[in-house]
């Protein structure tokens, strides 16, 4: 198990304050100007070596995603963008660090926006985190004050400050494209891309946009070396990690531990166990909901990191394990996400307005049975026909979990259908 | 894909609406936080804004933000439909958001709800079903206003309900014995050995 001082997150569950003082006592904050001194090239490079992938879902490579900002700045400004408009179902580790170490993630941006020379970062909070917004805005004033931030930032030189931006419930708008947008005062409808955000993204400058945890992990890094947090997991999917246990184990929580924990690990350890013991597991969604489930058999063995996951056709995501017990009406559930994913969609593309809808109404016929044997065909090929046909990822994400379902349950399915027309035929 | 209307007809007329000078300054704030010529960035925090002064966002609300943000009506009128915490009509005091999304669900959602929809008078509370709100690890989860309620089943509802009923703020968070995100019981990790 990941010891408690190579945890980043000290203050995950609240125990302690969140205000600046406190935030120094844990660390936060220390030295930050002898970082910022070491130069922008020195901060990606270091980022690049501790093997950092983007906390938010899509795991591509933080540091290299800042390298993609230009050189220069030329005629437009630069922008950092922080991603806190956390809405997968399942996931619920950006709040804590919202609420409950809102400074690491201040200084994060620092660090960052220094790095690709940006003067300024937006972070986007979902409009429904009213609570942990104000508690970020109380941080930021406490930084700017203390000159951490502003137009001096830590006696550097740098001039930067930071602005929280609240949302207004729209799960879009955590693609990153449907975010500026959405930051620019209008409907988050993702847009085509590229131009990609780096080449011109808020308001047409070029801007990075991150996962508050991917930000938020990057001071520590900083201080205590890439080696350090290229220390934990396997190579390729290193670090320590939030994750989120909800569903059915006797103690959902939220614990930061090391990459490539096994699954069962995991469960048992910080969660309490699967409800009834692990023989009483049906299945695991492993990295919210958009990830495909996984039945038990796997989840015996499995290794929670991108890879391992990706060998199993799921995904890490932003390690948000659902779990569901032998008692879960799993077609009910998956229809449920179904059921989430086209009421979230933003209706621009034609697959996912319409798709998602037929995918819904059909899964709802699953439940109950009232289906042929050959409409799984059907769900499962409509599903391969949005993956991939849309401007965004919603409805690849929608379309997942289905063929998920579809992959690991069919038995269960084809159970319902047949014992509801042997219940009609009888009647 | 939700169908809504920004002219809803079964509402109540709402001759004008003003910012008060006070929320009139909190608006200036929000537009001085984005460049120059960007103040339409600032069109949910304002529109927020309004809501929370007048209760709901009537259409004379809507008009009033696109005059100040120098936008065009309909683009204000856009992002009150689109975004799902802006409400077209009145509510009651107490707005009860019950997230029913898969992990709320598997821990029970379907009861609170039903002891939500029981409170639920049009006056004191309403009522509105909710995707993912975000706090899956204490699900059921319910948003009152601005507060989570965590860990809850039906006999927890209806006690931060008769709460309420009685005048009362109930504490928010886990309803249950836990800290926030920590496991129920204690930390596993963190615990300063």
């Amino acid at each position: 198990m990941l010891a408690d001082k190579d945890r980043i997150f000290t203050n995950l569950y609240g125990f302690e304050s969140w205000s600046l003082e406190a935030a120094r006592k844990r660390g936060a904050w220390d030295h930050t100007k002898a970082i910022l001194d070491k130069g922008g090239d020195w901060i990606i490079d270091e980022m690049k070596k501790s093997g950092l992938r983007g906390r938010g879902g899509a795991g591509f490579p933080t540091g290299m995603k800042w390298s993609f900002m230009p050189k220069e700045v030329k005629d437009r400004p630069h922008y950092l963008v922080v991603n806190a408009d956390e809405s997968e179902p399942g996931t619920c580790k950006d709040r804590d660090i919202l609420r409950h170490d809102p400074h690491l993630l201040v200084e994060g941006c620092l660090l960052a926006g220094f790095a690709m020379k940006a003067h300024a970062a937006y972070i986007y909070v979902r409009g429904e985190f009213y609570n942990e917004a104000q508690t970020l805005i109380a941080a930021v004033k406490e930084a700017r004050e203390a000159g951490l931030i502003g137009d001096n930032a830590c006696g550097s030189g740098w001039k930067f400050e930071v602005y929280v931006h609240r949302g207004a419930g729209a799960y879009i708008c955590g693609e990153e494209t449907a975010l500026l947008e959405s930051l620019e005062g209008k409907k988050g409808m993702p847009r085509l891309k590229p131009p990609f955000p780096a080449g011109a993204g808020l308001y047409g400058c070029p801007s990075t946009v991150n996962n508050v945890e991917s930000i938020a992990v990057a001071p520590t890094i900083l201080r205590r070396g890439a080696a350090w947090f290229a220390g934990f997991g396997r190579p390729n999917n290193t670090g320590t990690k939030l994750f989120c246990i909800s569903g059915h184990v006797n103690k959902p929580c939220n614990v930061e531990e090391a990459m490539s924990i096994p699954l069962k690990e995991l469960i048992e350890k910080h969660a309490g166990g699967v409800r009834g013991g692990w023989d009483n597991l049906l299945a695991v969604i492993p990295g919210g909901s958009s990830t495909p489930m996984l039945p038990k058999s796997i989840c015996d063995t499995v290794l929670m990191d991108f890879d391992a996951l990706k060998e199993h056709q799921t995904g890490l995501g932003t390690a948000a394990v659902i779990v569901m017990d032998k008692s879960t009406d799993i077609v009910k559930a998956i229809a449920r996400l179904a059921y989430f994913y086209k009421h979230e969609s933003c209706g621009q593309c034609t697959p996912c307005r319409e798709g998602l809808g037929w995918v819904w109404r059909v899964m709802e016929r699953m439940v109950t049975g009232d289906a042929r044997i050959e409409e799984i065909d059907s769900l499962y090929d409509v599903t391969k026909q949005i993956e991939g046909h849309t401007i965004c990822a919603l409805a690849d994400g929608a379309a997942w979990p289905v063929q998920g379902l579809i992959r690991h349950f069919r038995p269960e399915m084809e159970r319902r259908i047949r014992a509801r027309t042997e219940k009609l035929a009888a009647e | 894909m939700a169908m809504i209307t920004a002219d809803p007809k079964d509402v109540p007329q709402v001759a004008s609406f003003a910012f008060t000078p006070e929320n009139m300054e909190k608006v200036k704030g929000f537009i001085a936080n984005y460049p120059p010529g960007r103040q339409a960035s600032a069109v949910i925090s304002v529109l927020d804004l309004a809501q929370r002064q007048q209760g709901w966002l009537p259409r004379v609300a809507m008009n009033e933000v696109a005059r100040i943000l120098d936008m065009a009506p309909i683009r204000v009128y856009e992002i009150a439909t689109f975004y799902t915490m802006f409400q077209l009509k009145p509510k009651g005091k107490y707005l009860l958001q019950v997230c029913t999304t898969t992990p709320c669900w598997l821990r029970g959602s379907d009861a609170v709800m039903k002891a939500c929809q029981h409170a639920a008078d049009g006056e004191t509370f309403s009522v509105q079903e909710v995707e993912c709100l975000g706090g899956c690890v204490n699900a059921p989860v319910v948003q009152i206003n601005d507060d989570f309620y965590e860990d809850l089943d039906e006999a927890s509802m209806k006690k931060v309900l008769d709460a309420f009923k009685r005048g009362e703020t109930p504490k928010p968070g886990p309803q249950v014995n836990r800290q926030t995100s920590a496991p129920e019981g204690g930390p596993t990790t963190l615990k300063g050995e």
